[in-house]
């Protein structure tokens, strides 16, 4: 069983070519949402903030891998990539972003809230450490429904300093609830850095008082991710309680679009992107195999693009929402 | 087709910046992610970095100009197999024609949105020969979750004490033992995690019922209810939302000093997306908590601990659940209008007696619900009275008084013979000492005060 100090073990980490070049589809149709979304944001067509998730994609799709149909999702106001991950439609996301009725809540939650009951991705919650206690009561209704369903509560490194963490993880562990509290370490909070925030860097032992087991895991490495993730599942759907995933990762732009990021240099993100972006490693991992040519990469980028444009074009097609909208959504 | 590069807004409120720097020339390659210039916004200097790969064509804004428009293109990139003779006059023209800014589009007509509004609905036939059963307030609202807990097996409480100690108030009495543990949850002293807790249990479809010991507790939480649990259905378009009750004693107790006396009405009364009900009545106390636990909203529910001992009577039915939104006339007057909810309507009527005494007929008016508002009850009454007083143990500024004023006096001022006066806590905390206390609340005497100077008597 793990224990609060485990750390991943090197594990013969492994994968069909199917497994390789579906994980690496789903890691760079992010990314290149998040481009356009970027792009988007600067020609004024999106407002407001926008936070977005490029370099963590491993994360969210190595969790994807290991969930099954019904388990749930929950974050914060990075959201986008968890609910492209959750498979729901790049068009109704971008839509929400420009703010309008195509748009997954019609336009009037945007960038940071977003949901789908179909998917059971949970939003898309603007207040640090919000859906921390929220996906804990995601997994309370598992338990209490006993259908075999587990939450995957997404959070930051910031928010994990949030007194609310430790209210819902106590609560977790006491009554054993199937919740995974997987912390997305992009190693700032804003302009703060970890260092200048957390006592205890060590992030996977947050749950440590509390006796939540946790491990620290490798978040630009894909097949790390799917590892972890499996046995913190497991171990959640098992009956055993809560698991605490510190998932190491980067995020490559700014903590939202107006973001000067003047508190990390140029070199460091340059470092990250160039020895360890998650989607180069996983394309590493494919042509190493000998899954795919580059040809063929070229070919999914390709088709991706064409979606993402799509997606870009309907989002500006479609119309404002109807004045008439205003007044409805506040009751039932 | 040779790529326009756009003038990018880099802050929420940017419209024009400095192209401060080029970081490309021309002839040079770029892919995603590149940085390719330095842009001064109106708040800080920015990277900007490619989007497509591309050879940069053409450099059109040089580094050093100011007040570039967002949307201007800055840049011409080839694609492969382009070169700076692509460039023509429909890729630059291109970029002319980007579409305006959605915040710079004249401000939508708010004219065509309509507030729907405030339906009365009847109070529910009691019918004849049904018994009244004479319970106290604190057994009816005990009553009315073990019902619903009978009848819906997703409705569980939870909260502190709420189980083993039979509730601090001993308002769960006896739960525990009928429906056991699972659904009758001691929860830590952790009201802001057991709030956000219950609110994701309903979303993913349960029925909680969260019990605040009072009220004031509740401030470690209020971003749970209002953040999480009220906006959003909003947010998502519709899509989800949660059912849920929050409730508890709310306001002054007896003697218990500032933080733990406060009356949150207003506060909660403000938030659309909350239903607020604030009752008085052992019968209202049921039948509008039955109503809570089945209405799909959240609903903040604010009991008074000195009523939880009050007697009243209660039908005897198999299904007594009242409206939510319909205030009650509690006593028939022709004067004055009393407008109050929760104990306040305790004072109005002790007032109204000695009202009647000096041959003055007061009308009050129970609100009950305070979100939606039936203010169409209380403009009824005064445009029978011709006059108002307003009664609340929360503060004035900005209180429920202030509200139910302004709606009278936009909807009925012609009727008015005198300004509407509020009978509200002293604009203070609560104070301990016994006299300051009682000095600082209102009570019947405050409220026949009132109503003498409305009357000009
Ligand atoms: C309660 C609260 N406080 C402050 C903020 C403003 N804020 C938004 S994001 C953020 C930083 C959070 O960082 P982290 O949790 O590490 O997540 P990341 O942005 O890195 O994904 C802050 C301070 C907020 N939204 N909510
Ligand atoms: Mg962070």
């Amino acid at each position: 069983m793990a224990s609060a100090d485990a750390t991943t073990k090197k594990t013969n980490l492994s994968a069909t070519k199917e497994e390789l070049l579906t994980y690496y589809r789903d890691m760079l149709l992010i990314r290149r949402f998040e481009e356009k979304a970027g792009q988007l944001y600067g020609m004024g067509h999106i407002g407001g903030f926008c936070h977005l998730y490029i370099g963590q994609e491993a994360v969210v799709v190595g969790m994807e891998a290991v969930k099954q149909e019904g388990d749930q999702v929950i974050t914060g106001y990075r959201d986008h990539g968890h609910m492209l991950a959750c498979g729901m439609d790049p068009k109704g996301v971008m839509a929400e972003l420009t703010g309008r009725v195509g748009g997954l809540s019609k336009g009037k939650g945007g960038s940071m809230h977003m949901f789908s009951s179909e998917k059971k991705f949970y939003g898309g919650h603007g207040i640090v450490g919000a859906q921390i206690p929220l996906g804990a009561g995601l997994a309370f209704a598992n338990k209490y429904k006993n259908n075999g369903k587990v939450s995957l509560t997404y959070f930051g490194d910031g928010a994990s300093n949030q007194g609310q963490v430790f209210e819902a993880m106590n609560m977790a562990q006491l009554w054993k609830l199937p919740v995974i509290f997987v912390i997305e370490n992009n190693h700032y909070a804003m302009g703060t850095s970890v260092k200048r925030a957390h006592s205890e860097t060590h992030l996977y032992r947050r749950g440590a008082s509390f006796g939540i087991p946790g491990s620290e895991v490798d978040g630009m490495d894909i097949l790390a991710v799917r590892e972890a993730g499996r046995a913190a599942i497991e171990h959640a759907r098992t009956g055993k309680g809560p698991f605490v995933l510190e998932i190491k990762t980067y995020r490559y732009r700014g903590h939202s679009m107006s973001d000067p990021a003047k508190y990390r240099t140029r070199e460091e993100v340059d470092q990250v992107r160039e020895h360890s972006d998650p989607i180069k490693k996983c394309e590493a991992y494919i042509l190493d195999g000998g899954h795919a040519t580059v040809e063929d990469l070229k070919a999914i980028d390709k088709e991706l693009k064409q979606i993402i444009k799509e997606a870009a074009d309907f989002s500006l097609e479609s119309p404002e929402p109807q004045l008439s909208e205003l007044y409805t959504d506040i009751y039932a | 087709m040779p790529t326009p590069f756009l003038m990018p807004a880099l802050s929420p409120t940017m419209e024009e910046g400095t192209l401060s720097k080029w970081l490309v020339k021309e002839g040079d390659t770029v892919s995603s992610g590149d940085i390719i210039a330095e842009i001064e916004t109106d708040k800080a200097t920015m990277e900007v970095e490619a989007v497509d790969e591309g050879t940069i064509g053409k450099i059109v804004v040089q580094e050093g100009t100011e007040n570039v428009k967002v949307n201007d293109t800055i840049a011409i990139i080839l694609d492969d197999g382009e070169n700076a003779n692509d460039i023509d006059a429909a890729s630059m023209s291109a970029a002319t024609s980007a579409p305006e800014i959605p915040g710079n589009m004249p401000a939508a007509q708010p004219t065509m949105a309509t507030k729907p509004s405030f339906v009365s609905v009847p109070d529910i036939e009691i019918p004849d020969g049904t018994q009244m059963v004479e319970t106290v307030v604190r057994d009816a609202l005990r009553d009315a979750m073990a019902e619903e807990m009978r009848r819906d097996e997703d409705v569980f409480v939870m909260g502190e004490e709420v189980a083993e100690y039979q509730g601090a108030y001993k308002v769960t009495r006896d739960l525990l033992q009928e429906f056991g543990e699972q659904r009758v949850v001691d929860t830590p002293i952790t009201e802001y995690g057991f709030a956000g807790l219950g609110v994701g249990a309903g979303f993913a479809g349960l029925k909680p019922i969260v019990e605040f010991m009072t009220w004031n507790f509740a401030m470690q939480a209020i971003d749970h209810v209002i953040n999480s649990a009220a906006k959003t259905r909003y947010m998502s378009g519709g899509q989800m939302g949660c059912q849920i009750v929050f409730r508890g004693p709310n306001a002054a107790a007896s003697r218990v000093g500032a933080q733990h006396s406060q009356d949150y009405s207003a506060w909660y009364g403000n938030v659309p997306g909350l239903i607020v009900i604030a009752p008085y009545s052992a019968a209202d106390c049921k039948g509008l908590l039955k109503a809570a636990i089945r209405n799909p909203n959240p609903v903040v529910f604010l009991e008074h601990e000195l009523l939880y001992g009050d007697k009243g009577d209660v039908p005897d039915m198999d299904d007594f659940v009242l409206p939510i939104g319909k205030a009650k006339v509690v006593r028939d007057g022709s004067d004055v209008t009393i407008s109050t909810h929760s104990r306040g309507v305790f004072f109005a009527l002790a007032a109204a007696e000695i009202l009647a005494d000096e041959g003055i007929s007061a009308e009050v008016v129970d609100l009950r619900t305070l979100r939606p508002l039936d203010a169409e009850t209380v403009i009824n009454s005064v445009k029978k009275t011709n006059r108002l007083v307003t009664v609340e143990e929360g503060w004035a500024p900005f209180g429920v008084g202030s509200e139910i004023g302004w709606q009278v006096t936009q909807h009925a001022f012609d009727y008015l013979d005198a300004p509407p006066m509020r009978v509200t806590q002293e604009d203070t905390p609560l104070p301990y000492a016994a006299n300051l206390e009682a000095l600082s609340l209102p009570n019947a005497e405050k409220v026949v005060a009132a109503v003498k100077s409305v009357m000009y008597l």
